[in-house]
């Protein structure tokens, strides 16, 4: 059974303002026995309110399981979250999460699954204004009611980012959200979401495996990695991006963290 | 519950019923129609043809047509005496005597009565406790095994002891399909339940719905094409254990049918039983399926 969220997160009035998350001390590993694996240790970051904060690292290092904490789907072995100063304990309202995977219910077309996104204060009339216009910010007003079925990978996965940002979370959490989509739509969505920060500041946790992309979006960037004599991941760098956002997508700056960031995530000779 | 208010959680129904009536508005606009369903895996270039249901009800009953004219063949220079397979004629000349009797219906009438009231409270059952142990470790640890233990015991095994019961009577007719549709149901809905995408249960965690909200909005619609084909299980198997019932003890009903034709050596009448069991089951069921299909192509 879930734990329930603590008292003073619970509060009714949906959050609009961006909130802090703190990483304290977190491991998690999975199994038991002599199947323990460690997946990630040590992870010790402060991210401020309304930073967009982008993850990178190799695949299968633990960067949704590092998502998962966040958004309290998931127990911890050691340390904590902490968003707004408050330790996170189950599912939690300030958060929204859009998964790898689109994940939208079949049974129910686009628009009521973006309406599942919506804060439980929200009024039915309030609600559908708020999923038309999100539907219509991801560019799927003509397929609101269309199964998830009937429509392609990348316009379910936007139609799930338009569910996360329902809620009006104060911690947007995206694990690789623009992953199933063509590039020129992915260049869209990313303005999009730049947009959308800029007009209702949050803070976001973007887990990406596009090294421009973070370059892109993010304030900061990690890394996760893994030192050869101890197990599991833990950030073994940050970078501060430099530069307003948006950024020239080839300026030298730009092009020096990149070859830097794609040396430490393993990839030579760019 | 209803403060969550997602506005458009109604129009499921609505939808819902545009699918029942075969209309296409769920497929029409720019999108693509769904995926095909079922389609033959051998590389056949005759999918389109097979889909019609024209078609397919021609091609189902080739196999009848032909049983049918080897059957009357038989008759006239077959292998078999029409003590031991009498030609359709007579079977025919069968059921109009009975009908002329007044009593064909009343077989089929009662026979038809046990199986639904049976299959009624089976599957009732079925769902009820197959949703309680799907869904709940603890009785899924109380109970699982008990079940399973019961299930094991053949269907036969029960006759005894519900005749001492409840004599001979409808009851323990009843009580016996009771318990021949009650397993299928169970087994497929607790399966089912415990084989909902985890993944999608999560996401609807994430977005604050647990408790009774999770199990409306996420878990019981998971679960409802496979509830229909634990319906049609169970409605099969309760024919089969009418017969059983009707067989062992009773003075009316097809199993009754087929037990006293057999004591005056009616052939014709037990080849009556047999089809009409063939004919009536296989209506139902075409029934339950028909609903089987929405449920999947609604939920899916
Ligand atoms: N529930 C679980 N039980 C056991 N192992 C798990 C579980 N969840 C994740 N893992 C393991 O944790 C590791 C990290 O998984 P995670 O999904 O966080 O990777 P990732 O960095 O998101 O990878 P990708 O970039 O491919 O999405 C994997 O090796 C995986 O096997
Ligand atoms: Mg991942």
């Amino acid at each position: 059974m879930t734990v329930l969220a603590s008292p003073r997160s619970t509060a009714a009035v949906p959050t609009k303002q961006a909130l802090n998350v703190t990483f304290a001390g977190l491991g998690r590993s999975f199994g038991s026995g002599s199947d323990r694996r460690t997946v990630l240790r040590d992870i010790n970051f402060e991210v401020s309110a309304g930073e967009v904060l982008a993850i990178l690292g190799p695949s299968g290092c633990g960067k949704s399981t590092l998502l998962r904490a966040a958004a309290g789907l998931d127990a911890l072995n050691a340390g904590s979250v902490l968003i707004d100063g408050i330790e996170v304990h189950g599912i939690n309202e300030r958060c929204a999460v859009a998964f790898q995977e689109p994940r939208l219910l079949p049974w129910h077309t686009l628009q009521a699954n973006v309406a599942i996104g919506l804060p439980k204060a929200s009024s039915a009339s309030e609600g559908k204004t708020k999923v038309a216009e999100l539907l219509h910010l991801v560019e799927l007003d003509a397929f609101a009611k269309h199964r998830p079925r009937e429509v392609s990978g990348g316009m379910a996965q936007r139609a799930s980012l338009a569910r996360a940002l329902a809620r009006n979370p104060g911690v947007l959490i995206l694990d690789e959200p623009f992953g199933a989509l063509d590039a020129l739509t992915r260049i869209k969505m990313q303005d999009l979401l730049l947009d959308i920060h800029r007009a209702q500041p949050t803070t976001v946790l973007l887990v990406t495996h596009d090294v421009d992309e973070a370059l892109q979006l993010a304030d900061r960037i990690i890394v996760l990695g893994s030192d050869a004599d101890l197990p599991g991941a833990t950030i073994t760098e940050v970078l501060t991006v430099p530069g307003q956002r948006p950024r020239s997508r080839n300026s030298a700056d730009l092009g020096r963290m990149r070859s830097s960031l794609l040396t430490s995530l393993g990839v030579t000779g760019h | 519950m209803t403060g969550v208010g997602n506005p458009y959680v109604d129009e499921k129904s609505v939808s819902g019923v545009d699918t029942a009536g075969g209309s296409t508005v769920a497929t029409a606009g720019p999108a693509q129609p769904p995926p095909s369903r079922g389609g033959p895996a051998h590389g056949w270039s005759h999918t389109g043809l097979l889909q019609r249901s024209w078609v397919r009800l021609l091609l189902g009953l080739i196999l009848p047509g032909l049983i049918l004219t080897l059957w009357q063949l038989n008759s006239v220079i077959g292998p078999f005496s029409a003590v031991q397979v009498p030609p359709p004629a007579a079977v025919f000349n069968a059921a109009v005597e009975l009908i002329q009797r007044g009593e064909l219906w009343t077989h089929i009438g009662i026979s038809t009565q046990r199986v639904l009231l049976g299959f009624t409270f089976g599957a009732t059952l079925g769902l009820t406790i197959g949703s309680l142990v799907g869904l709940s470790r603890i009785a899924d640890a109380l109970l699982a095994p008990t079940i399973g233990a019961l299930r094991a015991v053949p269907s036969l095994a029960w006759v005894p002891l519900l005749i001492l019961w409840m004599k001979i009577g409808e009851d323990s007719k009843v009580t016996l399909i009771l318990i021949g549709a009650f397993f299928p149901v169970f087994t497929t809905v607790y399966l089912a339940l415990r084989h909902v995408d985890r993944n999608l249960v999560e996401a609807g965690r994430a977005f604050g719905l647990n408790g009774f909200k999770l199990l409306t909005t996420v878990q019981l619609p998971a679960v409802i094409p496979s509830v229909f084909s634990g319906l049609r299980l169970g409605l099969a198997q309760a024919w089969l254990f009418l017969v059983a019932a009707e067989l062992i003890a009773s003075s009316l009903g097809l199993g009754y049918l087929l037990t006293d034709s057999q004591y005056n050596g009616r052939v014709d009448r037990i080849f009556l039983a047999i089809i009409l069991l063939a004919v009536i089951g296989k209506s139902t069921d075409a029934l339950l399926g028909v609903a089987e299909k929405w449920a999947v192509r609604r939920w899916t």
